[in-house]
């Protein structure tokens, strides 16, 4: 099926009520397709019964590159239903940077159709329905950490009240508080790291796009976010899309692993993985972690993930 | 209380001292040898004995030196500038002021165009193509033969004075803000400019709260080198008609009746306004560095 994106989603051919300005999105929009079995609020739903936040049809994408053409997706299919907690893992050059990227909305896919919330990627990002993590901090230098995390609620025209208020609530959520007026090169990488991530979150998306948040940390300090970052998303009930290269971490912090595989880039595998939500570190001791964690190996492998 | 060589202010001034010290002592070596046949000469038109010591004084306090003794320069420029008063065409103060106002002007004028330029340049792609070989040409005129052109034009339909001189400046000026600028506005990484993406950033956000703050430390550097060319600018630019006032006019005159003194004590008053505007520029920069929360 090769559905032309913007015809797709003209109105009235969706089939999908428009989004309300004004009105929480999330409670508005109602997609045919994949009406909720249940109440959104219900515990333990099965994914398929929960509206996507997230929905991948048959993505492909071709960089043209001085040398020829590379196949950075080739045919990609994944749903991630709201509130889940979905890693992508791979080698480098296996995509999972770039249809993070797809998904946000800052590359556009060759072919197949890609719905965020429901919305065309683009109109989920002009919709500002989510929050994206770098692997670097990207905090503006000039600016406070208060002011760092005011900077998309300035964009967005949030009230002067409104800025400092949620720039208060969302660094005492990551543990900044006492450094609102702190500069970025006064805080480690770590601290750096959390500022960026209540960056994201100071405008409430529903969906949290992370792309390797933690790569450049030290082990320590990554357990120590990876335990925040799950308390955070226990807390909030929002989406969260993570890309990783690290097994135990995808492990650790999934609902629901996938594993992918360069040349060309293409999903291989996608393994459910469902440690209650109030999981510690200390389960990756427990045999079904093993379990899981060889799983993602094994398909790593047998995308020769480990060849060169 | 510790001895004077290990205060802290002197032991950071210790090495530039140094570098002066043996920079005069090197002056005073090459005055005595450059003016040593000059003075020979005066002696013995008047056939008079002379010493060696003499000589050596003789080559310190001639009148018309080829090279100035530091300390003849000095008490000139202290004379031109204290000895009359600062609105007398005799002071140095008022040439400097002359000559600072036609800088200021035309440093102002220069910048303002000079960034408006890299803006455009920024934001519309297309311009850096069309634009940016004409804007390298134009610096590659020489100045000396540009600058009589638009003072006799511009004298012609009547603007004389400030303006002519400040155009000068600013034309030799907007060249290097543009150019670095240009380079500044364009220094935000990929993912500070992805992030702004992410929120949906018009253009005019994108500009004033990313591409404008990530330039700034690039214009500081730009306008320190605007502000010496457009000094020289003006001086240049007061050559040409023979400007009756400015330290360019000054110049000049001090060439014409080989008032070699009296042109060493012009420079020295340039150099000391350049200064000036640099240090002033360079207030500036660490005024809004600390603001804007740049490492002490």
């Amino acid at each position: 099926m090769a559905f032309n994106v913007p015809l797709w989603m003209s109105p009235g051919e969706s089939g999908a009520a428009r989004v309300q300005p004004g009105l929480d999105k999330r409670l508005q929009v109602v997609d045919s397709m994949y009406q909720p079995a249940g109440p959104v609020t219900e515990i333990k739903p099965s994914a398929s019964a929960r509206r996507l936040a997230v929905d991948v049809r048959d993505v492909s994408l071709t960089f043209d590159t001085g040398d020829g053409k590379v196949n950075a997706l080739s045919n990609v299919q994944l749903q991630v239903a709201e509130g889940e907690f979905v890693s992508f893992i791979g080698p480098s050059g296996c995509g999972k940077t770039t249809l993070l990227r797809l998904i946000a909305d800052l590359e556009q896919p060759t072919s197949g159709t890609l719905l965020v919330n429901g919305m065309t990627a683009s109109e989920a990002r002009l919709e500002r329905a989510y929050g994206y993590v770098f692997q670097a901090p990207a905090l503006y230098p000039w600016r406070t950490i208060e002011k760092n995390v005011m900077l998309p609620l300035e964009v967005m025209g949030f009230s002067d009240s409104q800025r400092r208020e949620r720039a208060k609530r969302y660094l005492a959520l990551v543990n900044l508080s006492g450094f609102e007026r702190k500069y970025p090169w006064q805080l480690s990488g770590g601290m750096q790291q959390r500022a960026s991530i209540a960056r994201a979150l100071s405008f409430d998306p529903a969906l949290l796009l992370m792309d390797e948040p933690f790569g450049a940390l030290d082990e320590i300090v990554r357990d120590h976010l990876n335990e925040q970052l799950l308390r955070l998303w226990d807390k909030t009930n929002k989406t969260v899309i993570f890309v990783t290269h690290s097994i135990p971490e995808a492990v650790f912090l999934s609902t629901k692993i996938v594993v992918m595989s360069p040349r060309p880039g293409r999903i291989i595998d996608i393994i459910d993985c469902n440690f209650p939500r109030d999981r510690t570190l200390e389960i990756r001791e427990t045999p079904e972690f093993i379990k899981i964690a060889g799983r993602v190996r094994n398909g790593l492998r047998a995308g020769h993930s480990y060849d060169e | 209380m510790p001895t004077l060589w290990q205060r802290p202010a002197i032991k950071r001034k210790l090495p530039v001292l140094t570098v002066v010290l043996a920079l005069v002592v090197i002056w005073y070596i090459a005055a005595v040898l450059m003016n040593i046949s000059l003075v020979r000469d005066g002696f013995e038109r008047s056939e008079a004995k002379y010493t060696i010591a003499e000589l050596i004084v003789g080559t310190m306090t001639a009148e018309r030196p080829l090279l100035a003794a530091p300390h003849q320069i000095l008490a000139t420029f202290a004379d031109d500038v204290f000895d009359y008063p600062p609105n007398s065409p005799r002071s140095l103060i008022y040439h400097a002021w002359v000559t600072f106002s036609a800088t200021f002007v035309g440093f102002i004028m220069g910048s303002i165009f000079g960034i408006a330029l890299a803006v455009l340049i920024v934001q519309l792609r297309t311009l850096q193509k069309s634009l940016l070989p004409w804007i390298i040409c134009s610096q590659m005129v020489p100045i000396l033969a540009l600058a009589p052109i638009f003072i006799v034009v511009l004298g012609a339909i009547g603007i004389h004075g400030l303006f002519p001189k400040a155009l000068i400046s600013a034309y030799l000026c907007f060249f290097p803000v543009t150019i670095g600028m240009v380079k500044g506005l364009n220094t935000p990484d990929p993912m500070q400019l992805d992030l702004m993406r992410t929120w949906s950033a018009t253009p005019t956000q994108l500009f004033w709260k990313l591409r404008w703050p990530s330039a700034v430390p690039i214009l500081f550097a730009s306008l320190k080198v605007a502000i010496t060319i457009s000094l020289i600018g003006a001086i240049v630019a007061e050559l040409p008609t023979g400007a009756q006032a400015g330290l360019g006019a000054r110049l000049l005159a001090g060439s014409y009746y080989g008032q070699t003194i009296q042109l060493w004590a012009a420079l020295l008053a340039a150099s000391i306004l350049a200064a000036g505007l640099i240090g002033l520029i360079g207030l500036a920069e660490r005024a809004v560095a600390r603001a804007m929360g740049a490492r002490s």
